[in-house]
């Protein structure tokens, strides 16, 4: 043996992610040149220790450390490095040195093993739950000495925080406020002068002597973990290494140094008593992989005291070669000036000015985050938060975002979301960007499958973005951001499968299982469907067909056919199976059409709005499915609805207009309520009757223009009459009208006998009621296109001056001019086998949209007339 | 002199502290200034000296607002105070004029009617007519005179000043000179001048900054006091002082008084209950601890002069009222709404409840 224990082993006290503790270690590495370097972390990461040399290795990294086959308690913990940690540093060294790098902390398997006493541990299955499941895990780095991050203001435990905080001690000794700042100010900050490693043992060693006693439980691991540490050195000494570096939390030193001593003092540990310590620990089995890392997770920002508040700042000293504070400005300005704010040179010479100023006020060594902060908002923002709040966002937090080389270990989930992203060309970053998705080209389908799977296993990598739908089904907007608690998801969710499409099919089958309600389900049916689940898809579609039946409220119901029928319908875009979807929809059709009518009854204003909502949606929806059987079905319903006494104004005058629109609306004219359920019947009959099949006859425009709308103003003339006649109360009357004409006033001008009904009914309102009815006529109105409005006035004008019918008669149409275009017109519209109420109601607008355009009448006669 | 006036100047309410803090101030001073950059921060946020002299917070609040005020002056800037009305932004100003140089009336009050002579200089006409310009007929405005005696001058609501008038003001924070081209001269400003502006982002009818004149200001925001404890203590201090001011003999200090005002006032302002149960609607008022302030105020001289001397809820509710309803229709709403959800249901407030809904 060479030379004495204590002689042989440098121990580097640092701060775990202290830039000035790195820059120091990095020298002081350079002139010790040790043939070791242990460093604090679990040991069971010696193995892959070497990928860190790797060129793909990009910090800032985290090693992972997670439990293989744990059952319950399936927890992880990590030991995040930054590109300024001095552990990093530290290891960078060895490596490029070429000599081993061993850690030295307790080993994870004993670690995790202890977590049950975490009370929060994330089950697997609840997805996205990012705070409590992150809670247990940065665990190991939630170290007294860790930097005192845990400011006093910490609510229940801010009492214990302290008493855990030594630096908070030294720092008031010291005479600071903030121990982080002191810390700061004595090590970080230094530019150049003589290693404080020492001066920092030393304290520490004092501190350890005197400081009041932390909780059992922290006393007992603190323990086991400087036992472990010792044994680490007393290994590397007996395998014969001449110069040890240690790099531990300083806190650690002295109770490392202590087994080294030239002298053994009586007191100091032994051998034997660590071998003690660390007999019979429970252990679990462990897999340890490197995983990447970003300053916003590392920050405290993100919501626990175990990292530093600030890593970009941080970067920045560590990385800034001279002249930290003007570099940081100019950053600043520039970070500004992308944003499009005015920042010019002017304003960073003052910038700097203030910050040095500040600092000789608060007499401080050179100025840190805080006086740099306090100067970019005075000057810089100009006094504006927002701007500032950018700032803390980009640059003192950072959105720097690690990455690991391909050879790290993965768990199969893992490599495999690697490999898609590899062959679809699409890569992680930490910056939140926009993508725009066209679903017609493969990769780009591809890509909309990978997130939607990956969402589904709570890996929200992508948000949907919000303009989806209007852009057409084939388009998808996305925002994506790479968090690294996603790699931590993944690992948890190995046990779902081995590939990503697997893993989700299975999660959904789960998800199904479990779900509690109507909507749960619908919403997971239409997250499997773009994911491509074809494996989930049957057991979401059984449970929710199983649910559909148990849900009495239909309005549930209602809420679910829109989104199911809206799939259905564009599946095919994304080449999707949907047949299981189907059933449930006949299903959801069925109960929906049994359950309304006992819906629509004793409805207040609000309810009645809401609900007329849900008609539409489920009526729009019905006939984007153009199923006949559901529509005729759908029609029958409303049918039996509408003479219902005691139905809502606002749902009697829509049911009324849909009825109307879909051209079933017919004789209920002198007879009222004498059509129950029948009408469906006869509509299909009128509709294979008179459906325009010969089209090229020139006679179709007059037949359709002619006789039909004559058939259901009979219909509905008399319902108008009835609605709006005295015997109702005005407000019941102008809801009905509401209800009526929402959607569009074309039916007014197209259809005059309406209109006179409209017309003889505001005109014979006494005045109190028309004072009353006048808002709502208003609202109604007001909602109309402004063609509309004027066309609507000028029939209104009309109907004074023309004796006799005003419809079709008042205009002589040149049918053969006509023709053509209402040729085209059907041909676009579905030829002969089109839904035979809507071609011809079009034809007839497009034959009398010329009478509309000749008029000049900008207003709204119908109030002034009356 | 000071016995008769109203409202003495802070650099002479405050003389005995200043004169202290100068006698026992042994740090660096900036060329011009009677105290150091530290001394200052001392006597704005109040501190205990080594030889265990006491000198008042003038000021309570952020710590770091005032120091980089201070830092702004010592780098020769111009200091530019923003906030919405009652943050003390007046207040700040003009202790900070009274530390920094000794005088805070070297002051221009800005409104819509506000000319550029007032901001650099204006003649005497009988003089100008009679002898022709001169540095005689000239008359200097505030800001010339700091110039010329190295002072701070002060800027009340400057952007209520038309953007003109403003913009007289760059030549004077950039080049530190105001030419005089009539008289062929200019005044150079000496070490220890500066601007001290304060203005008020939420009002209508100012007149924004232009960005050459705002990026000559270093720009702080007075908050709104952060916290319950804080208000109160504030508004405590400042009724003190008024008290003391007015002559007002001692009433009982009404630390229980003052503290529902201001939690009214912090509740109906943020537009939530303090317990953050319940939403709330706001007046259009603002509600600043200002007006907390002279609520308190003339309570106690309801309360002495016409009451038992002691604080009662009687003498501040007609106060409350007045300050929230400001608009009589809608903050009648909100006031009720409040008095009938949220007073009412407080059982230790069913005095306050009562006197409140006899104003009414």
């Amino acid at each position: 043996m060479a030379a004495p224990a204590h002689e042989r082993v440098r121990i580097f006290g640092i701060r775990h992610h202290g830039p000035g503790s790195a820059r120091s270690l990095v020298r002081a590495l350079e002139d010790l040149r040790p043939d070791v370097v242990l460093v604090e972390g679990p040991p069971e990461a010696d193995a892959i220790v070497g990928l860190a040399a790797d060129p793909g290795m990009v910090p800032p990294v985290a090693l992972l450390a997670h439990v293989v086959d744990g059952g319950e308690g399936r927890s992880a913990a990590f030991w995040p490095f930054a590109e300024f940690s001095p552990e990093w540093q530290a290891i960078r060294h060895a490596l490029r040195a070429g000599v081993p790098v061993r850690f030295c902390d307790l080993p994870a398997a004993h670690h995790l093993a202890e977590a049950p006493d975490h009370d929060s541990v994330a089950e697997p299955d609840t997805g996205p739950a990012p705070e409590p499941d992150a809670e247990p895990d940065d665990r190991p780095n939630d170290r007294p000495d860790d930097g005192p991050d845990d400011g006093p203001d910490n609510g229940p435990d801010a009492a214990a925080a302290v008493r855990l905080d030594p630096l908070a001690r030294l720092a008031e000794a010291a005479g600071y406020d903030d121990a982080e700042r002191w810390w700061d100010d004595v090590v970080e900050h230094r530019g150049g002068g003589p290693a404080p490693f020492d001066a920092v043992a030393e304290a520490m060693a004092a501190l350890r002597d005197h400081a009041p006693a932390p909780p059992a439980d922290h006393v007992r691991r603190e323990k086991r973990r400087e036992a472990y540490m010792r044994r680490t050195v007393r290994r590397a000494l007996k395998d014969g290494f001449e110069r040890i570096a240690v790099v531990c939390g300083a806190w650690h030193v002295p109770a490392i140094a202590a087994a080294l001593g030239p002298a053994r003092s009586p007191g100091a540990p032994t051998a034997a008593g660590d071998d003690r310590t660390l007999r019979g620990l429970p252990a679990v089995r462990v897999a340890l992989t490197w995983v990447p890392w970003s300053y916003g997770r590392l920050a405290a920002r993100s919501g626990y005291g175990a990292g530093v508040t600030s890593p970009g700042w941080y970067h920045h000293l560590f990385a800034a070669p001279d002249r930290p504070i003007e570099r940081w400005f100019t950053a600043v300005a520039a970070v500004l000036r992308v944003e499009d704010l005015p920042v010019s040179s002017a304003h960073v010479i003052e910038a700097v000015r203030l910050a040095d100023a500040l600092a000789a006020l608060r007499g401080r060594p050179l100025a840190g985050l805080a006086e740099v902060t306090d100067a970019t908002l005075a000057v810089l923002c100009e006094g504006a938060d927002l701007p500032l709040e950018l700032i803390q966002h980009r640059m003192v937090v950072g959105e720097r975002l690690g990455a690991v080389p391909d050879g790290t270990p993965m768990v199969p989930l893992q490599r495999d979301l690697r490999d898609e992203q590899r062959r679809l060309r699409f890569h992680p970053s930490a910056t939140a960007k926009e993508l725009d998705l066209d679903l017609r080209r493969p990769v780009d389908l591809d890509r909309s499958r990978l997130l939607h799977r990956l969402r589904l296993l709570g890996v929200p990598w992508g948000e949907p973005g919000g303009s989806g739908r209007g852009k057409g089904t084939f388009r998808e907007t996305w925002t994506l951001a790479w968090r690294p608690e996603f790699d931590v998801r993944l690992v948890e969710s190995g046990a779902w499968g081995l590939t990503v499409r697997d893993a989700a099919s299975a999660r959904a089958r789960a998800l199904a299982a479990e779900a509690g309600g109507l909507t749960e389900l619908t919403a997971l049916a239409e997250q499997c469907l773009p994911a491509d689940l074809g494996d989930a898809l049957p057991a979401v579609m059984a449970a929710l067909a199983d649910r559909a039946a148990a849900d009495t409220d239909v309005a549930h119901l209602m809420g679910a056919l829109p989104a199911l029928v809206r799939t259905l319908r564009y599946g095919d875009v994304r080449g999707t199976s949907a047949e299981p979807l189907r059933t449930v929809v006949d299903g959801l059709v069925v109960r929906v059409c049994v359950g309304l009518p006992a819906e629509v009854i004793g409805l207040d204003d609000d309810a009645a709005r809401a609900l007329l909502g849900r008609v539409d949606d489920v009526h729009g929806a019905l006939s984007l499915l153009g199923d006949a059987e559901h529509t005729a079905r759908w029609h029958g319903t409303l049918t039996t609805l509408i003479d219902r006494p005691g139905l809502h104004g606002l749902i009697e005058g829509r049911l009324t207009r849909l009825l109307l629109d879909a051209g079933l609306l017919d004789d209920a004219g002198g007879s009222p309520g004498g059509d129950d359920g029948r009408a469906d019947v006869p509509a299909d009959g009128d509709d294979g009757a008179d459906r325009p099949a010969g089209g090229d006859d020139g006679r179709v425009g007059d037949s359709a223009g002619g006789s039909r709308p004559d058939r259901f103003a009979g219909g509905i003339g008399d319902r108008m009459a009835r609605a709006v006649s005295a015997g109702t109360s005005p407000a019941h009357a102008a809801a009905w009208i509401e209800g009526f004409l929402s959607g569009g006033g074309l039916i007014l001008v197209h259809d005059d006998r309406l209109l006179r009904l409209v017309d003889a009914w505001i005109a014979a309102l006494p005045p109190e009621s028309f004072a009353a009815v006048l808002p709502l006529l208003r609202r109604t109105f007001g909602t109309f296109e402004a063609p509309e409005r004027r066309a609507i006035g000028e029939r209104v004008a009309r109907i004074g001056t023309a004796s006799g019918r005003g419809s079709a008669a008042g205009e002589s149409l040149d049918l053969e001019r006509a023709a053509p275009a209402v040729r085209t017109v059907i041909g676009i519209l579905g030829g002969p086998h089109g839904d035979s109420g809507r071609p011809r109601a079009r034809s007839g607008s497009g034959d009398r949209s010329e009478p509309v355009r000749r008029g000049d009448s900008r207003r709204d006669d119908e109030r002034e007339r009356t | 002199m000071t016995e008769a006036v109203l409202r003495p100047h802070a650099e002479h309410q405050f003389a005995d502290e200043l004169a202290l803090l100068a006698e026992r101030d042994d740090r660096p001073r900036p060329p011009g200034w009677r105290l150091s950059p530290w001394a200052v921060t001392v006597y704005l946020l109040g501190g205990t000296l080594p030889d265990g002299t006491v000198v008042t917070p003038k000021y309570v609040g952020p710590r770091r607002l005032i120091e980089v005020a201070v830092a702004t002056l010592a780098t020769d800037r111009a200091l530019l105070l923003l906030g919405v009305p009652g943050t003390a932004k007046t207040w700040v100003s003009e202790h900070l004029a009274a530390a920094v140089s000794g005088d805070s009336t070297l002051l221009v009050q800005g409104t819509a009617g506000t000319a550029e002579d007032t901001i650099r200089y204006g003649w005497n006409y009988a003089r100008l007519l009679a002898e022709g310009p001169s540095e005689q007929a000239l008359v200097p405005s505030p800001v010339m005179r700091a110039m010329r005696s190295g002072a701070v001058a002060r800027i009340e609501e400057l952007t209520r000043m038309p953007s003109d008038v403003q913009d007289s003001l760059i030549t004077i924070l950039s080049e530190k000179a105001l030419p005089v081209p009539e008289l062929g001269t200019e005044v150079q400003a000496r070490k220890g001048f500066t601007v001290i502006a304060t203005a008020n982002d939420r009002d209508r009818g100012v007149n924004d900054l232009s960005s050459a004149l705002r990026r000559r200001f270093n720009t702080i925001v007075l908050p709104l006091p952060a916290t319950t404890e804080e208000e109160v203590d504030i508004v405590a201090r400042r009724v003190a002082q008024i008290g003391t001011s007015l002559e007002l003999p001692e009433t009982v200090a009404g630390i229980e008084e003052i503290r529902r005002v201001v939690t009214v006032f912090r509740e109906l302002r943020s537009g939530r209950t303090a317990d953050g149960r319940t939403r709330l609607k706001s007046p259009t008022g603002t509600l600043s601890t200002a007006e907390a302030i002279s609520v308190i105020t003339s309570g106690r001289v309801l309360a002495t002069h016409f009451g038992d001397g002691v604080l009662r809820p009687a003498d501040v509710a007609g106060g409350i009222v007045g300050a929230v309803v400001q608009d009589p229709v809608s903050d009648r709403v909100v006031w009720q709404e409040y008095l009938e959800t949220v007073v009412r249901e407080r059982p230790e407030w069913s005095d306050f409840y009562r006197a409140c809904r006899e104003v009414l």
